[in-house]
């Protein structure tokens, strides 16, 4: 299906001009309201949010930002949250359910930022509350990985009903760097790592990972912007429609029970109680 | 409960705690932390702990359940469940093999029903000798099917976690276990189960992004390193060393993370605490 490897592919999800989440907002959204902050200390740009309308219906976006300006680049961190971000996040999506509205979420980050403040200001809480938030809320939930799926930093935006990938991004336990560098103590090795890792958007569908894949233009979505744009919208209204007429609990059962069975790693026989 | 059959589930326990000591032990066993000898009679004694400097040494499931579960209340849940290789990783079921053989654990973690004075619960425990405790498939699998039959037993749920983190050779399906541990824990605290979670050296990672995060009661062993990210992958990050301490289980106390640090001598007492507090399983 493609002809990228999956070493040029996890340079083409990289890519400086890739649309990132503040782009796919302007393009398919309006009466975009940001929502900053996590009232507990801070406010965390590398995770951008809001309420705003999808084709006239009110929905609660969420999104990594990397920025796309150095200067923009530097105050986003890159796109690394911290657990500020986090905790907005899930004060975003709880308010998301009370006003039932869908909540969709764009996926673009090397990871969850490995800093000393946002250790001590429990990066792995904050990641861990996001995931359990997630997998109960009583609404629909759409994400889209469109860049870099790096690590918990990434999942813990995207446990949905529907996970979604554009073509060319990648998904994984950790950076292709960090793979290398821990089970080989060489992170050079980076380029070998993708290919054993499965992180392309095929190969996850093929796992049962991601529910659909969006094909991107030829040569990757930083060529043409709108031709993305169309091919997300399309894919946001379809998914969209399909899981607005489920019920809430139904929402929160289904998205339960497909990360249930990923993985489960044995066969079916072997359950057991004394 | 049948005297014959407790008896036996015990002596299966001592068998296997004792078989976890051997591989660890000779007559001076020396602290990796502080680096002093001590005669390995002395480190029994402490359940593992320096006689020097009190560094809390990793210990293995079996040990740990046979040092906290009341004698004869020990059943082991879910023992067949083997790990997968989901990637075809080079190697992996090599290592996977070699490691049962070494540890005598299908994978790195251990589900059992038990009894603390006399009160039931379901206990997971990771056990840092089989690839740093890392979470694949089978760990993840196993600590969600214990969240599920405390919920379906309405009993209390007792995590040990010690783990690097996410396992590399799973890759993607280990990331996904923490959302499906985290699913799981949300699930079960959300109809009224009592979930306690108790970190030991060291738990870092997906672990400690997930489930080991999670409790309603939060503790630590002294001196455990707990944190999302590794010490070295920090520094090589920020660029600077960390201060002593940092990410320990006292540096969490202080920042807002646990409710109780607990020496290994006590858990016992702890947890039986904590459980007749809760009694119903945490339920009014």
């Amino acid at each position: 299906m493609s002809r990228f490897t999956p070493e040029e592919k996890v340079k083409l999800a990289r890519h400086p001009d890739r649309p990132g989440t503040a782009d796919f907002i302007d393009a398919l959204f309006t009466d975009f309201f940001e929502q900053r902050g996590d009232r507990f200390c801070g406010e965390d740009p590398s995770i951008l949010g809001g309420i705003a309308r999808f084709h006239g219906r009110p929905v609660t976006v969420v999104g990594h930002r990397k920025g796309k300006s150095l200067e923009e680049n530097l105050r986003c961190n890159f796109g690394m949250p911290s657990p500020e971000g986090y905790r907005k996040a899930q004060r975003l999506m709880k308010q998301a359910e009370k006003f039932g509205r869908p909540i969709i979420t764009f996926v673009d980050t090397p990871g969850a930022y490995p800093g000393k403040e946002a250790e001590e200001r429990g990066q792995g809480e904050a990641i861990a509350r996001c995931l359990a938030l997630m997998s109960a809320l009583e609404v629909p939930i759409i994400s889209v990985i469109t860049g870099e799926g790096g690590s918990g930093g990434a999942l813990a935006l995207a446990v949905a009903n529907r996970v979604l990938m554009l073509e060319h991004a990648v998904y994984s336990v950790l950076s292709p760097e960090g793979f290398a560098s821990i089970l080989w103590k060489d992170s050079s090795r980076a380029d070998e790592a993708c290919g054993v890792m499965k992180l392309t958007a095929q190969d996850l569908r093929r796992g049962g990972i991601v529910q659909g894949v969006l094909r991107e233009p030829e040569g990757g979505a930083h060529t043409d912007w709108q031709a993305v744009f169309r091919t997300m919208d399309a894919a946001l209204t379809r998914e969209l429609a399909g899981l607005e007429k489920w019920k809430g609990p139904a929402l929160a059962r289904q998205r339960y029970e497909m990360f249930r069975a990923m993985g489960q790693g044995l066969p079916p026989a072997g359950r057991e109680e004394p | 409960m049948n005297g014959t059959f407790s008896r036996r589930r015990d002596r299966l326990l001592t068998y296997r705690a004792m078989r976890e000591g051997k591989i660890t032990s000779s007559r001076r066993t020396r602290c990796s932390a502080c680096g002093a000898e001590s005669p390995q009679l002395e480190w029994d004694r402490s359940l593992q702990v320096c006689p020097r400097c009190g560094f809390h040494a990793p210990v293995g499931a079996y040990y740990r359940l046979s040092n906290i579960l009341d004698p004869g209340s020990f059943q082991e849940l879910e023992e067949k469940l083997a790990p997968a290789d989901p990637l075809s990783f080079p190697d992996y079921p090599a290592k996977l093999e070699q490691l049962e053989e070494a540890t005598g654990l299908k994978d790195g973690a251990v589900a059992a029903l038990g009894r603390i004075e006399g009160r039931r619960a379901v206990f997971g425990v990771l056990d840092s000798r089989f690839l740093m405790g890392s979470m694949g498939t089978a760990v993840g699998e196993k600590i969600t099917r214990a969240a599920e039959y405390a919920d379906k037993k309405r009993l209390p749920l007792v995590i040990f976690s010690a783990s690097g983190g996410a396992r590399m050779q799973e890759g993607i399906f280990s990331l996904m276990q923490m959302a499906k541990t985290a699913a799981a824990i949300q699930r079960f605290q959300s109809r009224g189960g009592l979930y306690i979670s108790c970190f030991t050296h060291p738990t870092t990672g997906g672990v400690t992004a997930s489930f080991a995060s999670l409790g309603d009661i939060m503790l630590a062993e002294p001196g455990a390193l707990i944190g999302f990210a590794g010490p070295r992958v920090i520094e090589q990050t920020i660029k600077e060393q960390l201060p002593e301490g940092f990410q320990r289980a006292e540096y969490l106390l202080d920042h807002g993370f646990l409710d109780r640090i607990v020496p290994r001598s006590e858990w016992r007492t702890v947890l039986s605490q904590l459980l007749a507090l809760h009694e119903k399983g945490g339920r009014p």
